[in-house]
């Protein structure tokens, strides 16, 4: 019953929020954020799961009830939390917390609806982590968009209306796209009698799908895997698809970028390695080299991106799309490593980039310009936020100690040695290639803004940030190097948690 | 165990309240001929549908209509069987009865000053008359008069602003096409009758055989009853009086006809063709598979409906022309159809007319509301509205995001039904693979035009000089509570869902 009580304290939360007075709504909605972000704690100190959820993995908080019968198809609410899940679900209480403290500030005007939407959005970032069935977990994949549509259109920047539109489109084309693919392969596997992920994957490992209108069983299962593959590749996002994200970043007020960055990809991610790369082992094998080839071509060409911009959001926002990059490199190299370090680095990525977008939003909120030509020399007015600002950058390139490291080194670790991927080694120096160049974009842009004389073109009195926006970077920074000094927090519980997979057809 | 026996012509109580109510306007209006009292009107028209709402859930929930092998009182047949009260004539008039209900509540603000208020009420509950008689109509004769018992106060409803051009004009346009269509539908009925020599739903499935020589006349009849569906449920290719009947008519009245209307126009569809015509012996008879008529329908209908709708200005053209391509995707429930089974896709298409009978009928009395304020007719007068009225623009984003299908608001639980329903049925027969891609590419355009509306009231910046909006009571009320059951579907479909796959399974087999 915990994640029931976890995601009702949240929905509960929002709707109270979304009917409290403006003036106390941000304050309320922290304090309410509070709960669930402990009960995720309290989850993870309590965690008695082993294996993987979907491969007769032992489940914790599991609970299951029938809800509706669809001819022979059973419609179950099924919820439970693997080694997989678990850090995800932390990942967005905490965040949702830091992400509400960090609006203080920038947010204005209808204070209620926006932290409203925001704990809509944590419940059904939850629901997504936790949620075993489809249809229950397709709810929760789709409801996420129309709060997010609503944050970005309406708490915005300039071109807010474009950006908002753009991404749920996007994103809901694909997820419809997926959406037909996983309902055909259901109906293709015969004898599956429910909608319940594990039973599929069961199904999908012990014999594949036996064919469907007209298709043959093994064409089937090519064609819905790719047809999944690029569903979830605009939410990752993976070049070619990923230009809804700038957009929608750009224009997003921070506390959404931080969710959007910090979480919502992780949802793409996840995915793939939950459908794509558990229930397929054998298409992953067949499509190995393409998948490396435009998980490559994304570190490559997202870094590519961000060096050419000038706006600090935009830089952020692409190098999102080159980590991203990364982390479908470490599930394709399906090792142990790979994968272990493909999920710790969703993780990561998620503290990481968060941190990043906080800095970048209190450095906006003090000059109102985001434009890295327009000033230099922050470190002498904000000096505190600047820090954590240069700190986020060192966590991104990958500096010892902090989880970038360990999430990279531990995907470069399992890709170079993969046994299933071809040409692997060239793939993963080709990737590594990528650092250099994230060194390069952040430092070019440090140096310039940063450091040198203070000089700011647009008219504000820049002076430290407040202190409520300070400590939730502090916060997050002391995660990145804990979960950097001791990986093993997490990452014994996600490797448990992908060893099953590895079994049927990477090396363990 | 019941204290006492109910006669077998009580099963037709929903149908019975609502006539009764249609009459006792009258009375109200003959004592008082030029009556405003609208409490008075507007209560009892509501009374009257919310009593015939609850005897039909009532019924349904106390096995009336359900087979007595499945543990109900049994299917009920009255006058030899001309009439049927069977679930799926109960389900169908408990949509009837709750879109009529909301309109009613609405209409208390909408029609505040107009000159014929008794008049509006009793045409509208004769109009649910029909509508919930259809729902029960088991014979080419008695469908035929229960359609013109709901088309002709349907006329006039739609003309009662009879100062308005607009009004007149959707209404004679209405009345033009369903004349022809009623003409197109009766000649069908005498073909069906020249090649089977019956009328009664039962009698013609018997005798179909014997029609073996006239199979090309039974398939030309069969034809021309289709035209009659597609008129009352506004599909291709009678569709086009859709959006300038709803656009002139007053909003309300707009929202009945495509709410209640068209789930009317769709039952005696299923019933027709699943009684009278069954696949496979009729396929024997007239040498085509009649679900291909429909699978060509409903992808033509769904896109043109969409595609259309994504280029109006106008709100309520706009929803007009989605209410076409709902049509479209409802149309699915009888395209996939197939000899070995189909329960899951009709049962979806039931579920999709209830839950459309909720968010459509929200969305258009929405634009009543915008109406009674007078802020205008396109997306452009709508902007910012969210300002000066936040809850009644929350009820619009539920509304229309249930409409696009996105969760997890009622109009995604029909539509995922429908999709697992047409892929299913995709085993047997192939070309419901591109009925499911169509619904799914139309989904994906409806969101479009949808979400511009959202972003109309919620994310543009307000119009100047707009003056003060008032919250009128009724309006404000019947918005709310069909918003509450757009969002209650949720937690509650286990049960809806049970519900229109037994009355599927029941009228199929």
């Amino acid at each position: 019953m915990m994640i029931e009580a976890l995601l009702a304290v949240t929905l509960i939360g929002a709707l109270a929020t979304f009917v409290a007075p403006n003036r106390i709504a941000g304050k309320l909605a922290f304090g309410i954020s509070l709960i669930p972000a402990a009960l995720s704690l309290w989850m993870f100190t309590a965690f008695d799961g082993s294996g993987n959820a979907l491969l007769d993995g032992e489940l914790a908080f599991e609970s299951q009830y029938e809800w509706i019968q669809l001819g022979d198809y059973t419609i179950s609410w099924l919820v439970g939390l693997d080694g997989i899940s678990l850090p995800l679900v932390v990942l967005t209480t905490v965040l949702t917390s830091l992400a509400i403290m960090s609006s203080w500030t920038p947010i204005d005007e209808r204070e209620s609806q926006f932290y409203g939407l925001v704990l809509f959005i944590e419940a059904n970032l939850i629901g997504v982590f936790t949620a075993l069935d489809f249809f229950v977990w397709f709810i929760f994949w789709e409801a996420v968009l129309i709060p997010m549509y609503l944050l970005i259109g309406v708490w915005g920047g300039p071109r807010r209306k474009y950006a908002a539109i753009k991404f749920f489109v996007y994103t809901n084309v694909a997820s419809l796209l997926m959406f037909g693919a996983f309902i055909t392969l259901v109906f293709g596997l015969g004898d599956v009698t429910s909608f319940a992920l594990p039973e599929v994957a069961t199904a999908m490992l012990d014999g594949g799908p036996d064919g469907f209108a007209g298709l043959g069983g093994s064409a089937l299962a090519s064609v819905v895997f790719v047809a999944m593959f690029l569903g979830f590749a605009v939410k990752v996002p993976i070049v070619p698809f990923h230009t809804w994200l700038p957009d929608a970043h750009v224009e997003a007020p921070t506390p959404a970028s931080v969710l959007l960055a910090g979480v919502l990809l992780k949802m793409g991610t996840y995915a793939l390695l939950r459908f794509n790369f558990t229930m397929f082992p054998e298409q992953v094998e067949a499509y190995a080299v393409p998948i490396a080839a435009i998980a490559v071509i994304s570190v490559i060409y997202g870094a590519m991106l961000a060096l050419a911009q000038t706006d600090l959001k935009r830089i952020v926002a692409y190098s999102s799309v080159s980590s991203m990059g990364y982390v479908i490199l470490g599930l394709i190299a399906y090792t142990q490593f790979g994968v272990g370090g493909a999920t710790f680095q969703m993780v990561s990525h998620g503290l990481i980039s968060g941190l990043m977008f906080m800095a970048v939003g209190v450095i906006y909120n003090a000059t109102h310009t985001r434009m890295v030509t327009d000033m230099s020399g922050m470190a002498d007015r904000m000096p505190v936020a600047v820090g954590i600002l240069v700190a986020g950058a060192f966590g991104y390139m990958g500096l010892p100690l902090m989880s970038g490291f360990f999430g990279e080194f531990a995907i470069f670790f399992g890709a170079f040695g993969s046994g299933l991927l071809a040409y692997s080694q060239i793939f993963t120096s080709l990737a590594m290639f990528g650092i250099v160049i994230v060194a390069g974009y952040l430092l070019f842009a440090l140096q310039r803004t940063v450091f040198g004389p203070y000089h700011l073109e647009t008219d504000y009195d820049v002076g430290r940030a407040p202190l409520h926006d300070v400590a939730p970077m502090f916060v997050l920074l002391g995660i990145i190097i804990a979960l950097g000094v001791a990986p093993e927090l997490i990452f014994d519980m996600i490797t448990d948690a992908v060893d099953p997979i590895l079994e049927n057809g990477g090396d363990a | 165990m019941a204290v006492f026996e109910l006669p077998d012509w009580a099963a037709l109580a929903p149908a019975l309240i609502l006539v009764t109510t249609a009459l006792l306007l009258f009375v109200i209006d003959s004592i008082n001929p030029h009556t405003k009292n609208r409490s008075l009107l507007a209560g009892t028209t509501a009374v009257g549908s919310l009593a015939a709402l609850g005897v039909a859930v009532w019924f349904m929930v106390a096995g009336v209509g359900t087979p007595t092998a499945a543990g109900g009182r049994g299917v009920v047949e009255l006058f030899g069987g001309q009439l049927v009260v069977d679930q799926m004539a109960l389900f169908f008039m408990t949509v009837v009865s709750v879109v009529t209900a909301l309109v009613a509540v609405a209409s208390y603000d909408y029609m505040g000053d107009h000159a014929y208020q008794s008049e509006y009420y009793s045409l509208m509950m004769l109009a649910a008359t029909g509508m919930a008689t259809m729902a029960a109509a088991n014979s080419l004769v008695t469908i035929f008069i229960a359609l013109e018992l709901a088309s002709l106060p349907s006329y006039a409803l739609v003309s009662i602003l009879k100062d308005n051009r607009g009004s007149v004009e959707g209404g004679l346009k209405y009345f033009l096409i369903g004349a022809l269509s009623s003409a197109i539908f009766v000649y069908g009925i005498s073909l069906v009758y020249g090649a089977t020599g019956h009328l009664q739903l039962e009698a013609i499935a018997d005798n179909l055989q014997g029609a073996g020589e006239y199979g090309g006349l039974l398939g030309l009849g069969i034809l021309m009853l289709i035209g009659g569906f597609a008129f009352k449920t506004a599909s291709v290719p009678f569709h086009f009086w859709a959006p300038d009947a709803y656009e002139g008519a007053p909003a309300p009245v707009a929202a009945f006809l495509s709410s209640a209307s068209k789930a009317a126009g769709f039952v005696i569809a299923f019933r027709v063709f699943t009684t009278a015509f069954p696949l496979e012996p009729t396929t024997a008879v007239i040498g085509v598979d009649w679900t291909l008529a429909f699978i060509i329908l409903a992808i033509v209908t769904m896109t043109l409906g969409n595609f259309a709708a994504a280029t109006q200005d106008n709100v309520k053209r706009m929803l007009a022309y989605s209410s076409i391509g709902h049509a479209g995707y409802a149309l699915i429930g009888l395209a996939g159809l197939s000899a070995d089974g189909g329960e899951i896709v009709m049962g979806a298409a039931m579920m999709h007319l209830l839950v459309y009978g909720f968010m459509n009928t929200g969305a258009f009395l929405f634009v009543a509301l915008a109406e009674y304020w007078g802020v205008g007719r396109t997306f452009e007068d709508y902007n910012g509205l969210s300002n000066q009225a936040p809850v009644a623009c929350f009820a619009l984003g539920i509304f229309m995001f249930s409409l696009a299908g996105i969760p997890p608001l009622g109009g995604f639980w029909s539509k995922y039904f429908l999709f697992t329903g047409a892929i299913e049925a995709a085993t047997a027969n192939s070309a419901m693979l591109i009925v499911a891609a169509a619904l799914v590419v139309n989904s994906a355009i409806s969101l479009y035009y949808y979400a511009r509306l959202v972003k109309a009231v919620w994310i543009e910046d307000p119009v100047s000089g707009r003056d003060t909006l008032s919250q009128p009571t009724g309006l404000y009320a019947a918005i709310i509570f069909a918003a509450v059951l757009t969002v209650v579907a949720l937690p509650v479909f286990g049960p809806i869902a049970d519900a229109a796959l037994e009355a599927a399974t029941v009228a199929i087999s």
